[in-house]
């Protein structure tokens, strides 16, 4: 191969001390409209329900719910409420934020597979969704595990995934 | 399927990957394609039509980068398109020149891949974290480490792995990369003890497990069969090239198995009429962002059996003189991974080992066929490219 291009790493003192940079900070603000389907969505959360959308020809419950099946495309064909429990498909034990600074308390992401899965009538085969784990020593979270939604109390829900606090065992 | 003209790489060229270099994207863009040319001997006015791949805009801050980048990529003046497709964007973009050429409408195409992560402040996350839903999951505060870190635990849980067996490849890699000039993280002493020891970021994902954040380009230059021949006397001819997504909904699938791999790779051989992969494939350059990808991706390609991987990496199946040499190169773990360059110079690393041109790096016996894969987005993209001498 011929050689690389000796490119220029800077050094830690360059960083340090300074090269010459300039810094921009980006201001755009987004406001996202929903959308039909999420936007139902959120509603349902915000009554204390998870909605998902059923698609007959695929029989599969799709949440997070759209429209339209991507698998058949062809229009949903109905709303259908969906257990506020369910297993863990995955977990992670995350110590570091997104900018990689470290947590005192570390936090529980996981994929949570609503219902039973194929087992439960129309569900699955994997309606999951993410969200995190709460009210649990994280040596005790298992793939598998069964769990269920902590919900905020009525008053305090605004129509956002945030409505459940946390999934917690049982 | 019919396609038209065959198609060689014929060159190749890069910068050092580096954490944060002095050169700005479209510099490095220019380092990158002035080796690629010269490696071929051609100057740019040699070159018909420019490919470029590059991740998106929000890692610079620059909007229509790919008009950015046009002029330290040899764009001026010719016809210039830019692909991105996640992290698959690098092998994609050599699929891209490849089709330019393949189509009949143009002979000789250079192809430049370069990415700039340092700009991002205080963090590259800040524009990774962009690819989580904007409704249903951004409000939770994801970061980037949190998917791999879901996705690895599914996959280790699924099969019953052995974290140690993982680590092999990280080792694997760094030292790999201790051969190559151009490597960010080589390392020829590190040890398995040394990853399963360092810092836990997102368990199962540890420090070592997960390539850096780097600057770098990588070029090549791709000619019809007529032209190709002309330019020099071992072109490295592509084989086959697929490609495949997924959907965005990542949760709803079951993320112990990568089938938009599979998918991508069995357009590949079918396009190079290989019918047993194993036997017909002599080195692999999977995409190896952590090291459970490598595996995974290994297993999506069909040359391994689902949660089979990490046992060839532990009876060193995978080392530079084992049965399969995986990521001869060194890899995103050892190399670097500034993203649409790294997976660029996996393709350049074919180019090299199939030429027997890898110097420290080089494979024995000189290897006939080799694969390089990429993948990205939300566990959603397969790109692989299949070139053989």
């Amino acid at each position: 191969m011929p050689q690389p291009f000796p490119t220029r790493s800077l050094s830690d003192a360059e960083l340090r001390e300074g090269v010459v940079t300039v810094s921009h900070a980006l201001r755009a603000e987004y406001a996202w409209d929903a959308g039909v389907a999420i936007g139902a969505y959120l509603d349902g959360l915000r009554a204390g329900r998870i909605l998902g959308r059923s698609c007959r020809r695929c029989d599969r419950v799709l949440v997070p719910p759209r429209m339209f099946c991507e698998q058949c495309f062809r229009p949903t064909d109905g709303w259908v409420e969906v257990p506020s429990t369910g297993r863990v498909a995955t977990f992670s034990v995350c110590y570091v934020t997104w900018d990689m600074q470290p947590l005192v308390l570390p936090e529980l992401p996981a994929v949570i597979e609503l219902g039973e899965g194929r087992a439960e009538a129309g569900v699955g085969p994997h309606p999951g969704i993410l969200h995190r784990l709460g009210g649990v020593d994280p040596d005790d979270v298992s793939i598998g595990m069964r769990v269920r939604a902590v919900w905020k109390p009525a008053r305090e829900r605004e129509g956002s995934i945030l409505d459940i606090r946390y999934w917690r065992p049982g | 399927m019919s396609v038209g003209q065959k198609v060689a790489v014929v060159g190749a060229g890069m910068t050092r990957f580096v954490r944060r270099s002095l050169e700005t994207g479209k510099e490095l863009a220019w380092e990158a394609a002035l080796r690629a040319l010269e490696s071929a001997e051609l100057t740019l006015d040699d070159i018909d039509a420019v490919c470029i791949g590059s991740a998106p805009d929000a890692f610079d801050g620059v909007h229509m980068k790919g008009e950015y980048l046009a002029d330290g990529s040899g764009g001026w003046n010719k016809p210039v398109i830019r692909s991105y497709v996640g992290g698959g964007t690098g092998v994609f973009c050599a699929i891209q020149g490849w089709y330019h050429v393949a189509s009949g409408m143009f002979d000789r195409v250079l192809v430049v891949a370069e990415e700039k992560m340092s700009s991002t402040m205080p963090h590259a996350q800040g524009a990774f974290i962009t690819i989580f839903d904007n409704v249903t999951e951004r409000p939770l505060g994801p970061n980037l480490l949190w998917i791999f870190a879901l996705e690895m635990n599914r996959y280790m849980t699924t099969y019953g792995l052995d974290k140690a067996d993982i680590a092999r490849v990280a080792v694997k890699n760094k030292r790999n990369a201790a051969g190559h000039p151009a490597a960010q993280l080589g390392k020829a002493d590190i040890t398995v003890e040394d990853v399963l020891a360092s810092e836990v970021l997102a368990w199962p994902v540890q420090r070592l497990d997960v390539s850096p954040v780097s600057d770098g380009a990588v070029a090549v230059v791709m000619a019809a069969e007529h032209e190709a021949k002309r330019i020099c006397d071992r072109p490295v001819w592509v084989e086959g090239v697929g490609w495949h997504l997924d959907t965005a909904y990542w949760t709803n699938r079951d993320l112990a198995y990568p089938r938009y791999v599979e998918y991508a790779a069995r357009m590949a051989y079918d396009m190079a009429g290989i019918t047993e992969p194993r036997r017909q494939i002599d080195i692999v350059e999977p995409y190896d962002p952590f090291d459970y990808k490598e595996l995974h991706h290994l297993e999506g390609l069909l040359l391994f059996d689902r949660g089979t991987a990490p046992e060839a990496a532990r009876d060193g199946v995978l080392e530079r003189d084992g049965d399969l040499p995986s990521c001869p190169s060194g890899g995103l773990l050892g190399v670097g991974n500034p993203i649409a360059a790294a997976g660029l110079m996996k393709v350049a690393e074919l180019f090299w080992q199939l030429r027997g041109e890898a110097g420290a790096r080089q494979v024995p016996g000189t290897p006939h066929r080799g694969l390089a894969q990429a993948w990205g987005d939300l566990m959603q993209v397969g790109t692989v490219i299949v070139m053989g001498r």
